[in-house]
């Protein structure tokens, strides 16, 4: 059905409200970002005096950059852990029936739905006991138990859609349950792996309250908690402009890497599989 | 290569459906037998439990002499057709043809060697490289049983292999099966619901209805000598007019006139305890235009007259309907058949009678014309089991029209020559006979008198 002009221009403003409305914000972090710290307070919304000082500051201070070392190494290992094993349930989920697979869902359900500043202190007192407070692990497993219904659910259904005729095919030829999962279902299931592994890392990388509730030092601190230790040049100056920064700084990993998946998160792999 | 023997097989699933019971067949080394049946009667799931794709419930299944109950897919040495080709998207045509020697640790060279050969066969050698996404139907269906051919396997599997393609290539792909087949004299298992590729194709065609074998024959024994309603009825195309009838006084009494009970009538007819009410069932090329028929075989006949409704010309033959109280004749057979050819959807009438006439008759529609019809091949069915009653001494209608002749020969070309000297039927045909008889039981209070 073709859209009428009228139609045409209705959804154009529509689209191009939402997208000021929802790029204002980002772009005052940016302008701030550029300002100087005596500007910063101007009301004007782009900078006047343009410096990179803010950049430089961060990017030289430990304060910064071993954080984000740290947010780059959690959030990849606990997305790749949780994605592995999301996988393997996932795919228990959708073509297998066994007792318990209704409490499994809801239980990963529940983990998802518990409010995460209930688990803080208990986890705090839990890693303090066992020696992982302010580790890497610390912070690892409880990513991945977040993640992990996340990607259950998100992988079950791409599991869903794979024709089980494809599975079968490979028992005949020869595999057992484990080749036919590796080597025939999981690379179909690639394109939902990336989806889940984006939405995991995305979650790690932007978490706040665990982060800054079990850790100390920039040991194992990840990069939104080290934002909040920044200091200014002095103590009663503000570092409003050292924090755009590193918001900035800390968003473009974001953005490159949803840009660079996402044709791979749409497209679907499965074409050719059965006739069609 | 192996045989296959499958005893008692029984499955049944967790929800208490009965999807195949007691099922018995024995499959020679070699031998290309046709599970064929409406769909729900269990013939995939026969085929995927030959597989090892699901339990068997209870019984025993035999490949090469081993029995093969409780091992995996993996270690029983078959290959499988699926009906969606279930081709591996993510791999080339060379990769999907590989795959199976590749997870049994050949030595690359030797798959390349064989794939390449297999391609060869099958006229892929120049598609080796591309994905089945590029791939035409057919070329993907030739994928799919490149990919079993290249494992030399004990025996293969095919589950309705053909069903996705369009009707002209289908044909000529059936053709191309059965030359594959006799080429590597492999065991195969075919699962179609076609009942006209069932009859080119196999050497045996086992005929299924709700779980239960129906009748095991060579597919010319399948058309002459059904051993029941269901059989008769699913078998030839048109399918064979069902009419009421009743025996009294040495006559058959049918709405078509009295038909004699005289020479093969007589001897299964006259010993067969039965009552009054029996099923009638004429094959459409057992009738001819009075015309035409030979002065010789007249005497083997009846005429009776009739108001033609529809003429189909196909040059080679006319199809002709006609419609007579008949005495429709309703058992739960015949409505699942008429289910499955989709008669109950047209709403088309019970009542109308079709019969297969030489080219060179000069009935036209709406014309009262007067025809004749073989009472030799005519065969009579009990309404309460649907067992075949003129079974039993038959010798086979001898080809008295022309229609008749020709219809018997191109129903089943390729396949006619089969050793069918030992009946395999014997087996499958007393139990499906039992089986039915409860079966209909409930269908046989429609039975209208005409």
């Amino acid at each position: 059905m073709a859209a009428t002009t009228q139609q045409k221009v209705g959804w154009s403003v529509a689209n191009i409200v939402v997208i000021v409305l929802v790029l204002i914000p980002v772009v005052w972090i940016v302008s701030l970002s550029f300002k100087t710290t005596g500007s910063i307070t101007d009301p004007t919304y782009f900078p006047v005096h343009w410096t990179w000082s803010n950049y430089s500051g961060i990017l030289t201070t430990s304060t910064f950059l071993r954080p984000l070392l740290n947010s780059i190494g959690i959030g990849l290992i606990a997305t790749a852990i949780a994605v592995l094993l999301a996988s393997m349930a996932a795919y228990a989920v959708a073509r297998l029936q066994f007792p318990g697979k209704a409490l499994l869902i809801g239980v990963s359900l529940l983990i998802a739905m518990f409010p995460a500043i209930a688990l803080a202190t208990p986890l705090f007192n839990i890693e303090r006991v066992l020696g992982l407070f302010n580790t890497w692990p610390g912070l690892i497993i409880p990513y991945i138990a977040t993640g992990l219904p996340l990607g259950i659910y998100t992988l079950s259904a791409f599991f869903r859609e794979i024709p089980w005729e494809l599975e079968k095919a490979a028992k005949v030829d020869g595999a057992t349950p484990f080749q036919a999962f590796v080597r025939v279902i999981a690379p179909l299931a690639a394109p939902g792996m990336v989806t889940t592994a984006i939405l995991v890392f995305l979650f790690c990388w932007n978490e706040f309250l665990l982060a800054i509730t079990l850790t100390a030092t920039t040991a194992s601190r990840t990069a939104p908690a080290a934002l909040s230790f920044f200091t200014g040049s002095s103590q009663f100056a503000v570092p409003t402009g050292s924090i755009s920064a590193a918001a900035v700084v800390i968003t473009i990993p974001i953005i490159i890497f949803v840009l660079f998946f996402q044709r791979r998160i749409v497209a679907g792999l499965t074409s050719g599989a059965v006739k069609g | 290569m192996a045989e296959i023997i499958l005893e008692h097989v029984t499955k049944r699933f967790p929800d208490g459906a009965l999807a195949v019971d007691d099922f018995n067949l024995d499959i020679a080394d070699g031998e290309f037998v046709i599970l064929v049946g409406p769909s729900g009667c269990g013939k995939s799931t026969t085929l995927n439990m030959i597989a090892g794709l699901e339990d068997i419930s209870s019984g025993e299944l035999r490949i090469g002499g081993k029995v093969v109950n409780n091992m995996t897919p993996k270690d029983r040495d078959i290959a499988m057709v699926f009906q969606s080709y279930a081709l591996y998207p993510h791999m080339t045509v060379r990769d999907n043809m590989g795959f199976a020697l590749k997870l049994a640790k050949t030595p690359q060279n030797v798959i390349n060697e064989k794939v390449e050969e297999a391609a060869r066969i099958l006229d892929l050698t120049q598609h080796l490289d591309r994905k089945p996404a590029n791939l035409s139907g057919g070329q993907r269906q030739r994928v799919a049983m490149g990919r079993a051919i290249v494992r030399d396997p004990a025996a293969f599997l095919m589950d309705e292999p053909l069903s996705n393609l369009d009707a002209k290539l289908r044909v000529q792909t059936r053709t191309e099966v059965s030359r594959l087949q006799r080429r590597l004299g492999t065991t195969m298992v075919y699962v179609t619901h076609d009942q006209t590729e069932a009859m080119t194709l196999g050497d045996r065609v086992a005929v299924m209805r709700t779980g239960l074998l129906q009748q095991v024959a060579s597919p010319q024994e399948l058309y002459e000598r059904p051993a029941n309603l269901f059989v008769a009825g699913f078998i030839g195309s048109p399918s064979m007019n069902f009419m009421s009838g009743a025996l009294e006084d040495g006559k058959l009494r049918t709405a078509l006139g009295d038909i004699p009970i005289t020479g093969r009538l007589q001897q299964t007819l006259s010993g067969a305890d039965v009552g009054r009410d029996v099923i009638v069932g004429i094959r459409p090329e057992s009738f001819e235009d009075e015309a035409l028929v030979a002065s010789e075989n007249r005497q083997h006949g009846i005429t009776f007259p009739a108001t033609i409704d529809v003429i189909e010309s196909l040059g080679s033959e006319k199809f002709v309907y006609f419609s007579k109280e008949i005495g429709a004749v309703e058992t739960a057979e015949l409505a699942e058949l008429a289910r499955d050819s989709g008669r109950a959807d047209t709403g088309s009438s019970a009542e109308t009678v079709v019969a297969r006439l030489d080219p060179a008759t000069q009935i036209s529609e709406g014309q009262n014309a007067t025809l004749w019809v073989d009472v030799r091949s005519v065969h009579v069915f009990d309404p309460a089991t649907g067992r075949n009653l003129t079974l039993e001494q038959s010798s086979g209608p001898a080809s008295t029209t022309a229609g008749g002749a020709a219809g018997a020969g191109t129903a089943a070309s390729p396949a006619t020559d089969t050793a069918t000297a030992t009946d395999p039927a014997a087996p499958g045909g007393p139990d499906s006979a039992a089986g039915t008889g409860t079966d209909t039981a409930a269908g046989t209070g429609g039975e209208s008198a005409s």
